[in-house]
């Protein structure tokens, strides 16, 4: 049988949701944080491609949640339960939070991947959220696809392999 | 605020002393003619800036510089892994050296370093002496790495005030080569929004 499985792609800054056989992707992860949150039973997925800790950072007179941490989580499992799944099966795997340029600073901006990566396990946690796998932290840049049939998170990196979490 | 047609004109020539000087500062270094492209200003969501160099997965040489003093942002200096090996043998005078391998010999990094700081220090003291501006920009940082993840970091900053950033692109080559993707330099100039303010009044446009 031919598969017509579609990678759906989501940009920095932006989310998805996605179902089996469909996969979901989000490429150039830097210091932002990839957050996949799915329901096995269901199986779909989604993901949110997180740029900062939390919204009270934010200054637009627009909000985009899916910029934030916060905002972010809330708003997949939002969109997530509009879709079908149950908030009570929702599992996680992390991905991202490197920090790129290695500066002896106390800029803020240079620690933000640390930062982002504890915003999100914080958040995580306040849902009751599991995290079953993280590839976190490092300096390596990482391009991640999940697979909702599998609840594989892939990996892939320039400088550090690829790997299946 | 409004972006003027006129206000572009600024930004772009902005580009164009910064690029020119660069290219100068380059052609020394090389002993070669080194051309440039017409800058390009856009504004532009954060995810068309992660593919700006083609796809934000495209593995790249990068310098990054934080920008501090009268005019903020983040300065990119990016080149294709092939132009910068290119760049870097000829500095060094290994023509074994190569980016690709691992791990990268310290003599090649250290000279890449050393040229992403020439090239983006010309750069930088022309904008400065051109609008009468401080800048400092900080000690440059390198990365070999996706595009995407290396841009990412000048938008962490920005993002906190808007959804979409203004770059000021600006592409150097090598005469010899032509100009084409592959063989380009780019330069990513990412002003903060605040800096724009700055540039425009010193310029004498409000």
């Amino acid at each position: 049988m031919l598969s017509t499985n579609t990678v759906v792609k989501v940009g920095i800054a932006q989310m998805d949701v996605v179902k089996t056989p469909n996969t979901i992707r989000t490429s150039g992860l830097g210091s932002c944080v990839g957050v996949v949150l799915y329901d096995e039973t269901k199986k779909i997925a989604g993901l949110v491609h997180i740029m900062l800790p939390d919204s009270s950072l934010g200054k637009t007179s627009t909000l985009n949640a899916a910029k934030f941490a916060d905002t972010g989580i809330e708003a997949l499992i939002e969109k997530l339960k509009m879709e079908g799944a149950q908030q009570y099966r929702l599992k996680a795997k992390i991905a991202g939070g490197a920090q790129m340029f290695q500066f002896t600073t106390d800029n803020d901006t240079m620690r933000i991947g640390p930062r982002n990566v504890e915003a999100v396990k914080n958040e995580l946690k306040k849902y009751g959220i599991p995290i079953v796998a993280e590839n976190t932290g490092g300096n390596s840049g990482r391009t991640i696809e999940f697979n909702p049939e599998t609840s594989l998170l892939n990996i892939r990196t320039v400088n550090a392999g690829v790997c299946d979490i | 605020m409004k972006i003027s047609t006129m206000h572009l004109d600024i930004l772009k020539e902005i580009g164009n002393i910064g690029a020119a000087h660069a290219a100068t500062s380059l052609s020394g270094l090389l002993g070669k003619k080194i051309d440039m492209r017409v800058p390009n200003v856009e504004m532009v969501s954060f995810t068309d800036m992660m593919e700006l160099a083609g796809s934000s997965e495209k593995v790249v040489v990068g310098i990054y510089l934080r920008i501090e003093g009268d005019v903020e942002g983040s300065m990119f200096f990016v080149l294709p892994i092939e132009q910068a090996n290119r760049f870097i043998r000829r500095l060094i005078h290994d023509e074994q050296f190569d980016f690709s391998n691992n791990p990268v010999s310290e003599i090649g990094l250290s000279a890449m370093q050393e040229l992403g700081n020439i090239l983006s220090g010309s750069y930088l003291s022309a904008l400065s002496d051109f609008t009468g501006l401080k800048i400092y920009p900080s000690v440059p940082g390198l990365s070999v790495d996706m595009f995407g993840a290396i841009v990412s970091i000048g938008l962490i900053e920005i993002s906190q005030v808007s959804d979409s950033v203004i770059v000021i692109n600006t592409s150097i080559f090598e005469d010899e080569l032509g100009d084409f993707e592959e063989v380009q330099g780019s330069f990513f100039l990412l002003p903060s929004p605040d800096s724009f303010i700055t540039l425009f009044r010193t310029l004498g446009v409000d």
